[in-house]
């Protein structure tokens, strides 16, 4: 028998399909469970089936619960490791491209989509590079194109962006002010910010690069495959996937389809 | 009648163990007694400074007899297999018994978090869950041994006067009282002998 909790749960994120065609039917369950159970005490509801009313009924607190259920957690060039092997293992097959794609999808709040700017254009890649960086999440989306950090967050970046090989002082690429860095806005020249679901569209334009990290955790097997599908379809041959440090492909149907190209970092490549 | 001999109740089906500071050797103590062979899977979350690269597993796979692995997302969980929750991610496990991970902000300051496997653990295996706190310098593990105990899984908490730092356990007898309170050698035994 069901826990009235899990059925609730399950009503809610139905619900919350039917009525703005987000979908997080196939998300991770545990996960999808504590973040609505956290909204609960910030909504000031005593259970999921009130939350339910008024997210139905309100298309602002459907909003506001958005941001709880996304999880916009993210830093730049976090994990140097893996953006040094990207500059030291990719960029120079990227280089033999006369024009490159690239996507990075489930940007958030854009801290990769600027880390991946900074290293192209250190690679002198930038200025033939077009960057489509999506999420589901359109005030994730609204606060990447802006640029905008806290300068607390932006130390502890410069040391990632050293551990990456970063060739130039961090510095270079922000202008401070106050408690904020804002970042050179021609690192945003070539990039196009767009609303897009792994769970519910398609692909959109064939890519040679596709970043997306820390975002397929979030999703079962299932919806793992559902993106793993598209990205199949949008790499050109011999294109590049690069996951989170956790992620893999091992466990699923599109393992055979990709050979690891550093396999440690994450890095692969479409057969 | 105690829980382990009480014959009407479900199996025990999976352990999953927390511990913070002076973790590693208590763990190492407890796990030593576990034959190769083992049928149960165990699920550990060692709280560690956040440091991507751990060489717990390691050090566990030397020193065991039963196999051990840093948990992948979406790994499905193995009978008689130890799994090391992965720094820097909080552990949870799904309905379909695979694990998953999460960057969900740290609890009680700690990702992985205690509590976040327990409670997650407890949702799924419910009375066949076993559930181990050890020592700690916070209070992690507290909330989520209370809510395998809620799904009636089996608690166990380190003696805290034998604990090397007694905050974590003693946190976890204030929430709720556990099915037993033994010394490090006395969960060894007690593991040991749930096949």
């Amino acid at each position: 028998m069901e826990r009235n909790t899990d059925i609730e749960l399950r009503l809610l994120i139905e619900a919350i399909y039917l009525k703005y065609s987000y979908d997080f039917r196939d998300y991770s369950g545990a996960s999808i469970k504590r973040r609505v159970l956290h909204a609960l005490s910030q909504f000031e509801c005593k259970t999921i089936s009130a939350l339910q009313e008024r997210v139905l009924h309100d298309p602002g607190a459907f909003m506001q619960l958005l941001q709880l259920l996304t999880i916009p957690v993210s830093e730049m060039f976090r994990d140097p490791a893996h953006f040094l092997a990207i500059r030291e293992e990719v960029v120079p097959l990227l280089k033999t491209y006369p024009s490159i794609k690239i996507w990075i999808a489930g940007c958030s709040t854009g801290e990769e989509v600027y880390s991946m700017a900074i290293l192209l254009h250190e690679e002198g890649l930038l200025d033939r590079t077009l960057i489509y960086a999506t999420d589901i999440n359109p005030r994730s989306l609204e606060k990447a194109k802006q640029g905008i950090f806290s300068l607390e967050n932006v130390r502890a970046y410069t040391q990632n962006y050293q551990l990456a090989g970063g060739r130039r002082s961090f510095a270079d690429y922000y202008t401070a002010a106050y408690d904020y860095a804002m970042f050179d806005k021609t690192l945003r020249q070539n990039v196009t910010f767009a609303d897009h679901s792994l769970a519910t569209d398609s692909v959109f334009s064939e890519t040679q690069l596709i970043s997306c990290r820390n975002v397929l955790i979030y999703f079962n097997k299932k919806l793992q495959d559902r993106a793993f599908g598209l990205f199949h379809e949008s790499l050109c041959h011999r294109g590049f996937l690069v996951l989170g440090s956790k992620e893999t492909l091992d466990f699923s149907a599109f393992g055979k389809q990709f050979e690891p190209l550093v396999k440690q970092e994450r890095i692969y490549r479409k057969l | 009648m105690s829980p382990m001999t009480d014959r009407s109740r479900p199996l025990i089906e999976a352990i999953v163990v927390g511990a913070s500071a002076g973790g590693v050797e208590a763990l190492l103590n407890i796990f030593t007694p576990l034959r190769k062979g083992f049928s149960l899977p165990v699920l550990v979350v060692l709280h560690l400074p956040d440091e991507r690269n751990s060489q717990l597993a390691q050090v566990f796979r030397h020193r065991l007899a039963i196999p051990v692995e840093e948990v992948q997302d979406k790994q499905d969980i193995r009978p008689g297999t130890l799994y090391v929750a992965t720094p820097g991610y909080h552990l949870s496990i799904e309905a379909d018994r695979s694990l998953s991970l999460s960057l969900e902000a740290p609890v009680h300051h700690s990702r992985p978090s205690i509590d976040v496997l327990f409670e997650s653990a407890a949702d799924v295996y419910g009375p066949g869950l076993l559930a181990v706190v050890l020592t700690g310098a916070n209070s992690d593990g507290a909330r989520g041994l209370a809510r395998v105990k809620e799904l009636g899984g089996i608690t166990v908490v380190q003696d805290p006067r034998e604990a090397q730092v007694s905050t974590m356990p003693e946190a976890a007898l204030t929430l709720h009282e556990p099915d037993h309170i033994l010394t490090l050698q006395g969960i060894g035994q007690l593991l040991a002998g749930l096949e």
